[in-house]
């Protein structure tokens, strides 16, 4: 397993860099966070005394250092537009956001996996029109439009959930908490679904024209077995990377869907953030939300080198 | 054992009958051979035979009978019983052709496995028994190994030894040794004569190269455009082929005269090349240099 150690510290050289890439960003761009906090017309002894405070004094690596080690002790500064610690402020909100992402991931797995298998084995004919016709549809709508309809649909038709009402994890309704989260969840997760099915349909399909199949039908095997001990396993691979891909970006996706559904996760904090030029905030989401793709890839890296052996060995030989 | 009766296949997106109606028999314990260019349907002959044809995209007519059983007609269901079991296949190519995620002796005791109700412990041991079979080194942790950990030789013992381990009575070879080097092939060859030998498996070995069928089989059959245009004793046909496109096939096989024959051509043209290009960066000035004499007076030897 001198492979797997390799690759998680591969990981975590990588979220140093960008974590340094991201800091180092913000304090190029951010202007003077005391003059921010304490407005225009405060004093040059106050601004002095809040430079000390925020630490703005120190050497720019030593900053750097301690805003690093924040991520471990939960001390990532102050907002400055909720004038609270950043750590208290975004923390519920990644629980909402992952919890979102988890449901959606979960949706499409469970939906995409024995659909996309399923039109891989009927790519032929009116079936295989269908399935296309449906992968087409799913990847062009977008979710915002999507989250639209479920609003109004589910929402204030059905009255299935409030729309713009969300009540919290860890209030008394969380299960009306879980299920508003759940039609959020699948609005993002349609187009990825679709796009799911159609890698893996051409997965599957190219997997069974290759040579081996032809073999393990010279010793007798069904097209269960065909499918079940080979074309299953082979199709894994290029499907794991695929998912971890579609982890990191369901993230990036709940963005515009926590909008439109009103549920304040980390998507809506980042937007409010960004035009309250409130930086800190902006620092932390984006390293958070970098490290989420980074440990994704990683996470998917290490599965497949339990599946296909020819990975261990580092590439190559 | 085995009879072929007048076998028609044809693609449907193609013009030409891939095969053209031709009969074949392989008798108990012989290794027959089936030479001819590519594209002359050896390969479709034996896919018909193992039942591999892609039965929605072409036409099939004919018998193929094995032990008096159909295998062209047959449904899919009894095909499988015979595949494997009664006929091993080993392919061209063995790294394509084996799985890369399966264990090589799980690939081998595959067979096993279908046809058999042994437990793992049992298909095992026989699986390492066949690998031993084809004198494979240490089958007992090769067992354990994927297929990219094993040389090109070893995959296609590894294939063979998944062919024979349940002892068909036909194993067919489609170009087995093509893709390994010379050495390799032969080794190959001497393995598939002894299992011939001693296990008394027959065999239709199918190539391009009439030096390895030469070596290997008693009778060959060779085919052009679908069409078997001759077939009889090895020797026999080398000695004295009727057939045009066999004369064709023989004359082809590199020996040493001609061998030494292309090479002097080809360092005659050679010679002349630079003959030419010397006295093209001379231009017009007469005398030509030390250079370009000595390389006519290279050319002249023959």
């Amino acid at each position: 397993m001198k492979s797997a150690a390799k690759r998680a510290g591969l990981c975590i050289v990588t979220m140093l860099i960008v974590s340094f890439l991201a800091y180092a960003a913000f304090a190029l761009i951010s202007g003077d966070p005391a003059q921010t906090l304490l407005g225009t017309d405060a004093t040059p002894e106050r601004l002095e005394q809040m430079r000390h405070q925020l630490g703005l004094d120190q050497p720019f690596m030593v900053r750097y250092l301690k805003w690093l080690l924040g991520f471990f002790t939960g001390d990532l500064g102050i907002s400055y537009s909720y004038r609270q610690t950043v750590w208290s402020l975004i923390a519920p909100k990644i629980e909402v956001t992952l919890c979102m992402a988890l449901i959606s991931f979960v949706v499409i797995v469970a939906i995409s996996i024995p659909a996309g298998i399923l039109a891989a084995q009927r790519s032929n004919g009116k079936s295989g029109l269908l399935s296309t016709g449906l992968i087409q549809l799913g990847m062009a709508v977008p979710p915002f439009f999507t989250g639209i309809l479920v609003s109004w649909g589910c929402g204030i038709v059905m009255k299935w959930f409030t729309p713009g009402d969300f009540p919290g994890l860890h209030s008394a309704k969380a299960a009306t908490a879980l299920r508003h989260l759940f039609f959020a969840a699948v609005c993002i997760a349609i187009p990825r679904i679709a796009m799911t099915v159609r890698m893996l349909r051409s997965t599957v399909i190219g997997e069974m024209n290759r040579s081996y199949v032809r073999t393990a039908i010279s010793r007798g095997n069904d097209r269960r077995g065909v499918f079940l001990r080979h074309v299953l396993k082979n199709s894994l691979v290029p499907t794991v990377t695929f998912l971890a891909q579609t982890m990191a970006e369901i993230v990036g996706g709940s963005i515009v869907v926590e909008q439109v559904f009103g549920i304040p996760g980390i998507g809506r904090l980042l937007v409010a953030s960004i035009s309250n030029r409130d930086y800190p905030v902006v620092q932390a989401l984006v390293v958070i939300m970098a490290f989420w793709v980074v440990l994704a890839g990683t996470a998917a890296d290490l599965i497949n080198q339990r599946i296909d052996p020819r990975l261990r060995l580092g590439g190559g030989e | 054992m085995l009879e072929i009766r007048d076998l028609h296949v044809q693609f449907h997106n193609r013009d030409r009958e891939a095969v053209a109606g031709i009969s074949l028999t392989i008798r108990d314990g012989e290794i027959l051979g089936l030479v001819g260019e590519s594209g002359s349907g050896k390969t479709v002959t034996a896919m018909s035979i193992a039942g591999l044809l892609p039965r929605k995209q072409c036409d099939y007519q004919g018998d193929i009978l094995l032990d008096g059983d159909d295998l062209l007609h047959a449904q899919r269901a009894l095909l499988r019983q015979m595949h494997g079991k009664k006929i091993g296949v080993v392919f061209q190519d063995p790294m394509s052709a084996m799985d890369p995620l399966m264990k090589v002796g799980e690939q081998v005791a595959e067979v096993l496995r279908i046809h058999t109700d042994m437990d793992a412990a049992q298909r095992r041991a026989e699986a390492v028994r066949a690998m031993a079979l084809v004198e494979l080194q240490d089958p007992e942790s090769l067992y354990d190994k994927y297929p990219h950990e094993l040389s090109g030789g070893m995959q296609q013992r590894a294939m063979i030894a998944s062919a024979i381990v349940i002892r068909p009575s036909l194993l067919l070879l489609d170009e087995p040794t093509t893709a390994l080097d010379v050495t390799i092939q032969a080794q190959i060859l001497e393995l598939l004569k002894k299992l011939n030998r001693e296990e008394h498996i027959s065999m239709l070995f199918i190539s391009h190269n009439l030096n390895v069928v030469r070596k290997l089989c008693a009778r060959v059959a060779v085919m052009q455009r679908g069409l078997i245009v001759e077939e009889g004793e090895t020797e026999k046909i080398f000695r004295h082929p009727q057939h045009p496109y066999t004369k064709h096939l023989i004359e082809a096989i590199p020996t040493r005269e001609s061998a030494r024959r292309v090479k002097g051509e080809r360092r005659a043209k050679k010679a002349a090349e630079a003959t030419a290009a010397a006295k093209a960066a001379q231009g017009a000035a007469p005398s030509a240099s030390a250079a370009s004499a000595e390389t006519r007076e290279e050319g002249g030897i023959r």
